[in-house]
């Protein structure tokens, strides 16, 4: 433990580096830079208001800023978990020759991904003056879903890494999982519009649903606490998306702990 | 157990007398007789003390690996061949039963032919591969010489990879920043420091990288062939620098094929083969030995 600790104080210039390198060098060849960050959900944002607004998009709350807070949380999971399931892989050749802490290269990878969904959430700040969307203190509460998911992001990060120094083809499958993931999380439809109740389970079981829909009740003036239509009771989306997140977090830890000696042997 | 220092050579079978600790956990296994003499250590007590300390200290090392005759790394192979039964495995021992110690400022060569195992010993002294047996002690910092860049990120500039690599080596940022122009002189690049790796010359990549590299005084060095970077005139500098460093007192590690190499830059080596060290000694001993071990094979 205390092993531990020392290098992490050793390690967190390298741990910032590799937060900075991915940052710069994502944007280091377009024109218009870290402001992809900001247009890049705007753009979809439009998009998907104009093609399902009249479709599923009736109801209280404002269908933009709706389908943003969707957006937002979804793209950081997704492009997090996407480059956190690479990073390990990435950075073979180093993990064979200098000795670094090996859950620098996904946690690194998250965090940038963090970093550059806080900066995209100026978007949704300026969307919600736009369309005149009343704040009030429930916004305060957006902080506890924000934790939660970087929690999970690193926690499916740290397993996925894993997997995928063993079995390449997990990027794939990964792709396809998080479609299913993306369909399921309701961002562009409100789910009280799915009419067959026996599909309603899918919002009781997908945690990233809980997520999103916690951030929504803040952003709306809701609280988090509060049932969510006739799907679950009150607190319900709180304590799932609680315990999924710091379950899975240690989940992905113990995993990557268990098999890092042998990435390099694999990578 | 092996001592670097003076061990005994078993091809030569002079009695060269073992340092004290170089008998206490005699291995039986073994492939050097190092319990040979018994009375060697007691005669050498006395001169303990002048001895530097220990800076490496590998003890009954062994690396099993585990290869499949067809690599599986895909979640469809895997299942096709679960399903299938074939996943077997053979084994073999990269290493089996090494000891060494090697003491501050020792100079070693480690000799061998490909496959010998000499990277994957260096792979547990410098602590990214876990030895499936036995234990590796290293008291201070290593720096790895790799070659030609390796660990660089190509979209990256010179001047941005300095802060880069010198993290991974484990620098600080304000001693990179300190010694940031030392590096850059050393290196020769000029403004070509703020240009991307990626249109560098490998000459270029490997003048920055020993740059990086040797800038701080590592007490553990560690080089696998890499001596051979740059042009003749980098080559020239770069082993001013080693020698100087060597004269600071670094303890190097370095990994060859040729003999000629070993005996210009270590005063001490060992050979291994097939995973076991079969020598270790005086440089210029066992470079004769290794080069009689060649001549043999062919």
């Amino acid at each position: 433990m205390k092993e531990f600790i020392n290098n992490l104080k050793k390690f967190r210039f390298l741990f910032w580096e590799l937060v900075k390198k991915d940052i710069k060098l994502k944007y280091r060849s377009s024109v218009l830079g870290v402001f992809w960050t900001l247009l890049e959900p705007l753009l979809t944002m439009i998009v998907l208001t104009l093609v399902f607004s009249e479709l599923l998009g009736k109801g209280d709350d404002n269908f933009p800023v709706y389908i943003l807070c969707g957006r937002l949380l979804y793209g950081f999971f997704s492009n997090g978990t996407k480059v956190a399931l690479k990073s390990v892989r990435k950075h073979g050749t180093m993990i064979g020759k200098v000795y670094v802490p090996k859950y620098m290269y996904p946690l690194s990878a998250v965090v940038s991904n963090y970093i550059m969904f806080m900066i995209s959430l100026i978007v949704l700040v300026g969307v919600m003056i736009f369309e005149k969307v009343k704040v009030t203190v429930y916004i305060f509460q957006a902080f506890v879903p924000m934790v939660l998911i970087l929690i999970m992001t690193m926690g499916v990060g740290l397993m996925l890494s894993t997997f995928n120094v063993f079995f390449r083809d997990l990027e794939y499958l990964w792709t396809v999982g998080l479609m299913l993931i993306m369909y399921t999380c309701a961002i562009f439809y409100k789910v009280d519009k799915i009419k067959s109740a026996s599909n309603l389970w899918i919002f009781k079981v997908n945690p990233l649903y809980s997520l999103i829909y916690m951030f929504r009740n803040s952003v709306f003036g809701r609280s988090i606490m509060a049932a969510d239509g006739e799907i679950v009771g009150a607190g319900y989306h709180f304590w799932y998306a609680l315990i999924f997140s710091v379950v899975v977090f240690l989940l992905g830890v113990l995993v990557f702990w268990r098999k890092q000696d042998k990435f390099i042997l694999y990578v | 157990m092996e001592e670097i220092n003076d061990s005994l050579s078993p091809v030569t079978q002079e009695p060269v007398p073992a340092v004290t600790e170089a008998v206490k956990t005699a291995d039986p296994g073994a492939a050097t007789p190092a319990g040979a003499e018994p009375e060697a250590p007691k005669k050498k007590k006395k001169k303990k003390k002048k001895l530097p300390p220990k800076v490496i200290v590998v003890e009954n090392l062994g690396v099993r690996f585990r290869i499949q005759e067809q690599k599986v790394d895909s979640l469809k192979e895997y299942f096709v061949r679960l399903v299938k039964r074939k996943l077997n495995y053979k084994e073999f021992w990269a290493l089996k039963e090494v000891n060494l110690k090697i003491r501050k400022g020792d100079r070693v060569g480690i000799l061998g032919l490909n496959g010998a195992g000499k990277s994957t010993l260096l792979k547990c002294i410098a602590g990214v591969l876990k030895p499936t047996e036995g234990t590796v002690t290293v008291k201070g910092n290593i720096v790895p010489l790799l070659e030609l860049g390796a660990g660089f990120d190509k979209d990256y500039t010179g001047a941005e990879n300095i802060y880069f690599y010198g993290s991974m080596l484990g620098y600080s940022k304000a001693f990179i920043k300190e010694r940031f122009n030392e590096i850059v002189e050393f290196s020769e690049l000029g403004s070509f420091i703020n240009v991307p790796v990626k249109n560098y010359s490998s000459g270029m990549k490997a003048r920055l990288g020993f740059s990086i590299a040797t800038v701080v005084d590592p007490e553990i060095l560690i080089l696998d062939e890499v001596l051979s970077v740059g042009d003749a005139k980098f080559r020239k500098k770069s082993s001013k620098k080693l020698a100087k460093m060597m004269k600071k007192g670094v303890t190097v590690l370095f990994v060859s094929h040729s003999s000629e190499q070993v005996i210009a830059n270590c005063n001490k080596a060992i050979i291994l083969d097939h995973g076991h060290v079969i020598a270790s000694g005086k440089a210029e001993k066992i470079c004769a030995q290794y080069e009689e071990m060649i001549s043999d094979k062919n």
